[in-house]
């Protein structure tokens, strides 16, 4: 077994042995445990780097083991794991500071802190899974680690939220697990390939059409499309870090990169163009997007506003797999990274409103810009990045996106596109508004103090992560250079213009 | 192989001789016995294919075999792998009353002894002796909580156990009058498949379900299961009511030929036994009682080897079987702590008990997961090789049994693991318990989860002397 083997599992081990210590460590012992959580998170993010400068070099990292006669766990670092595992490491990198800073007067720290390890380990393990039952197998067991974190503070409504969750979540595992066993029998493999396996099947078109809603649906309930998303705006009763985490490095990520992943590796973007899915999955997409936006404009509450933002942005990764050119794969594809960094930098902004002004209503926002100063900085680099003003990381998305539907032929995206940014601005630009320009009320305390350090330094970071990805999006090792290594590699004889 | 029969028989009686203290070299003897005799044995297999010996050099049909093959090792593994933490854990947790110790300890190795012989032994009468020999050991141990409670189930359970055993034997009584012998495999060279043959068979497959608490014979295993002391009721539900399982597998497919029809009557008795079993469980407002329940749902997909026959199968049944047995096992050791702790097991007022058991409570959190067949654990991989032979035979109506069950396991599941979320600071930190009865549930549970990446070699192993043509 050589090091380029071992590299992927390390990928996922690492959290998991951190994870484990942590749960044994006495409640009382937080330095031991934040050296712990930050030095695993460290070190899986290193694993992670080298991963990823050897793939450049067109270097292969696999790691195989038999579970079954012609079952395998099968963990391979290709271009798209790249591109997701990166993002969720440097997240969890970033969360876990955060977390530390946040958890600082919650009880059960270390069934928190080591569930969200666990959560980690799971989400690399979704990201550089090879075949589709390893991904399933992540994807079930990141169910099983997110919903302690869900349910933390224990109380009824957290309690009453985490069941809905499971609802969900199991649900679509049952119907996954169908799909799963049901392509299997057709097929007798799972193995991602590039440009897809299913082709050769062309006969069973019926039952293949089956199977894409199958998984489809299995993965669109984490990804929150419409109607499958009821969980993801309850789920915000949980701790800040949590909801980052949810929103923006584990959960709904998955669900969106399981899409990507069936649309590219399993049916072959051609093919599932072929069958007639994609256009169902663009226009499902293009109708979350319209319908979360909507429901955003219509929230007091900012993290509800946010949660149905993200019901809108994750679905213009669907949407730029669905069109099915190469130009708009570019934008859905590289969106995995620019939403991450966008909406993590506003859920922290909105957990050290509520942990320092114990504000949570958009309503009691006015002013707040001169009393957290950096941290309302911070938001607004998020909140103009949603919006995709340029040069912010989500006009990068949204050129590629309307672009990739004219070079597909598809116009009528462009109009989604611009109702869509008319309201993210509607329902971001006001909260601005109120941030900066309104005068405060008397009651919010004075003098003012920004968060505290562990607190701040995340959405300053996230921040400008969202800036610099849109800023410098041509320069090396960017997510937009990645994406397009990786659609080259989907469409060999596509057309791509230079970025 | 006389080994993990012999061994538990010898220190039986030796028990009654020796002090409490005296027990634990006996205790690791036969788990290290049990252990290495199933290593070696799976090895042996391995390399050379089933194994036969004649006992004392008398070969059958005078004398009596045994038979180790990939079938029969599946259990003796269960058995060897669950037996010594439920020792450990029996140990501290009998601790305070010294004349149930006297008591419990050589009914434990009876108990343990007629595990093995049941599964190694290759002859239907012998079958039958070890079969009562497990009743006559299991039905005490039940009683052994004290309790009028414990009683009645322990008369039921008995009552059904040897109507079982009668039934069983009058099966044995004619096929010998009809073939002369009660070797196994002479019996499947003989055999006729005419309408005593059916029989026989139907008679014997009778007796077995109701030792196997199928349904609709399991009335009498959720009141014993529920009311025996903790480390009995995980022996019972884990270890004992497979080998019924076992015996009806192997006598089907490798002595008789029955009808397919007769397969899908089992399996649609599996199929009920899922659901009915399932919704019990839901409506239960007892931990034990929602386990034992659960048993009676999670025997049911044992069933549906029968319909579908095939050899991803035989597989999918005999990992489900292990995986269901550990964990099963490690719930009832945690539903023993949960009593031990707070006095009762009234799931409503479970609340912070994650708190005051945090060892514990993952426990019941990764036997969840092996009972939900959630990957990556054993029960996951039987699942899907179960699964995968309903889509072979386009018999799909029983993905919809295997999914639906996994719903509602995980519905009644995560019921009770809810409770470890509420945040109750009513109570106090982290109760202390003795080592053993706070991990030994999680090793279980653990290894049930950790099989599930180790389970090539075994599926590798029912290759050779499989009925079933076709490579799982």
């Amino acid at each position: 077994m050589t090091s380029n083997s071992l590299l992927p599992l390390a990928a996922v081990l690492i959290p998991v042995v951190t994870g484990s210590v942590v749960f044994f460590l006495d409640e009382g012992r937080r330095g031991l445990r934040t050296v712990l959580n930050l030095s695993g998170a460290a070190l899986s993010l290193l694993v992670v780097m080298v991963m990823l400068v050897g793939v450049f070099q067109e270097q292969a990292y696999a790691f195989r083991w038999p579970l079954l006669a012609g079952l395998e766990l099968y963990l391979e670092a290709d271009a798209f794991a790249m591109l997701f595992s990166p993002l969720s490491s440097g997240l969890w990198l970033v969360t876990t500071v955060y977390a530390v800073g946040y958890m600082e007067h919650y009880r059960n720290r270390r069934r928190f802190f080591g569930f969200f390890s666990l959560c980690v380990a799971t989400t690399m393990g979704v990201a550089l899974a090879g075949n589709l039952l390893t991904f399933f197998i992540f994807y079930e067991l990141l169910t099983l680690s997110t919903y302690p974190l869900v349910v933390h503070r224990g109380d009824a409504r957290s309690l009453a939220v985490g069941t809905l969750y499971l609802r969900y979540t199991v649900g679509a595992g049952a119907v996954l697990l169908v799909g799963l066993i049901w392509i299997h029998g057709l097929t007798g493999t799972v193995e991602f390939t590039e440009g897809g396996f299913l082709a050769p099947f062309h006969e069973h078109d019926t039952s293949l059409r089956i199977i894409f809603f199958l998984l489809v649906g299995g993965f669109g309930v984490k990804a929150a499309l419409v109607p499958l998303h009821g969980w993801l705006p309850m789920a915000m009763v949980a701790p800040a870090p949590v909801s980052a985490l949810l929103h923006a490095v584990a959960v709904v990520k998955a669900g969106a990169f399981g899409i990507v992943r069936v649309v590219y590796d399993v049916f072959g973007v051609t093919f599932a163009h072929g069958l007639g899915v994609t256009g169902v999955l663009a226009v499902w997409a293009a109708v979350t997007i319209l319908y979360g936006s909507l429901r955003a404009l219509a929230q007091d509450d900012l993290k509800r506003r946010l949660a149905y933002s993200t019901v809108s942005q994750v679905s213009y990764i669907a949407l730029g797999v669905a069109i099915a050119g190469p130009v708009a794969t570019l934008g859905g594809v590289v969106h995995l990274v620019h939403q991450g960094v966008t909406k993590i930098t506003l859920f922290f902004c909105a957990g050290n409103l509520a942990e320092t002004l114990h504000i949570h209503k958009i309503s009691e926002m006015d002013g707040v810009g001169r009393r957290l100063p950096l941290t309302m900085s911070a938001f607004t680099l998020g909140a103009l990045g949603m919006i995709g003003i340029p040069p912010m990381a989500g006009f990068i998305t949204k050129w590629y996106l309307g672009l990739g539907s004219l070079e597909a032929g598809q116009p009528w995206v462009i109009l989604v596109l611009l109702a869509s940014t008319l309201l993210n601005a509607a329902y971001f630009l006001p909260v601005l508004h109120r941030v900066w320009f309104r005068p405060p009320p008397h009651t919010l305390p004075t003098p003012a103090r920004e968060a505290p350090l562990f607190l701040l330094l995340p959405p300053l970071i996230t921040g400008l992560l969202a800036l610099l990805t849109g800023l410098f999006a041509a320069a090396p090792f960017t997510p937009l250079e990645w994406s397009v290594l990786i659609t080259e590699r989907e469409y060999p004889h596509g057309y791509l213009p230079g970025p | 192989m006389v080994g993990p029969i012999v061994t538990p028989l010898l220190v039986a009686p030796l028990c009654l001789l020796l002090p409490r203290r005296g027990l634990y070299p006996l205790h690791l003897t036969v788990s290290l016995t049990g252990l290495l005799a199933v290593v070696a044995l799976m090895r042996a297999v391995a390399l050379e294919g089933p194994l036969r010996y004649a006992m004392g050099g008398w070969g059958a049909p005078l004398g009596i075999d045994l038979l180790a093959d990939g079938l029969s090792l599946m259990p003796l593994l269960l058995t060897a792998l669950v037996m010594p933490p439920l020792t450990l854990y029996a140990h501290d947790y009998l601790d305070e009353d010294g004349d149930k110790q006297l008591n419990f300890w050589p009914l434990w190795y009876l108990l343990w002894c007629g595990l093995n012989a049941s599964v190694l032994t290759a002859d239907i009468f012998n079958v039958y002796v070890t079969l009562e020999v497990l009743t006559l050991a299991a039905v005490p141990l039940v009683v052994l909580s004290g309790g009028v409670e414990a009683l009645r189930g322990a008369i039921r359970y008995l009552l059904f156990a040897l109507l079982g055993s009668l039934t069983y034997l009058l099966g044995v009584a004619l096929l010998f009058a009809a073939h002369g012998t009660l070797d196994m495999a002479g019996l499947a060279v003989r055999w006729a498949g005419d309408r005593l043959d059916a029989v026989g068979l139907a008679l014997i497959v009778v007796g077995l379900l109701a030792k196997g608490a199928i349904f609709p014979l399991h009335i009498w295993l959720p009141p014993a299961h529920s009311a025996a002391p903790a480390p009995v009721s995980a022996a019972l539900s884990a270890l004992v009511v497979k080998v019924a399982f076992y015996l009806l597998a192997r006598l089907w497919f490798w002595v008789a030929e029955p009808a397919a029809g007769a397969g899908l009557l089992l399996g649609g008795l599996g199929a009920t036994a899922v659901f009915y079993g399932s919704l019990q469980a839901l409506r239960q407002g007892r931990l034990k009682l929602i386990i034992a329940y659960s048993t009676v749902a999670q025997l049911g997909y044992l069933l549906l080897l029968f319909p579908l026959a095939s050899g991803a199968a035989l597989t999918g049944s005999l990992l489900q079987m292990i995986g269901h047995g550990l964990a099963k096992a490690s719930l009832f050791l945690a539903a023993g702590n949960v009593i031990h702790v707070l006095g009762h097991d009234r799931v409503r007022d479970f609340a912070g008990v994650g708190r005051l058991l945090p060892t514990t409570w993952m426990a019941v959190g990764l036997s969840a997961i092996s009972l939900t067949g959630l990957p990556p654990s054993v029960a996951f991989l039987g699942k899907w090789r179960l699964l995968e032979a309903s889509f072979q035979q386009a018999q799909w109506w029983w993905v919809v049994v295997l999914v639906g069950g996994g719903l509602l396991a995980a519905a009644y599941l995560f019921r009770v693991l809810a409770c470890a979320f509420v945040d109750d600071p009513a109570y106090p930190e982290v109760h202390r318990l003795p080592w053993s009865l706070t991990w030994m549930p999680l090793a279980l549970a653990a290894l049930g989860l950790l099989m599930g990446l180790f389970s090539a070699p075994l599926e590798a192993l029912l290759l050779p002397g499989s009925p079933f043509a076709e490579a799982p």
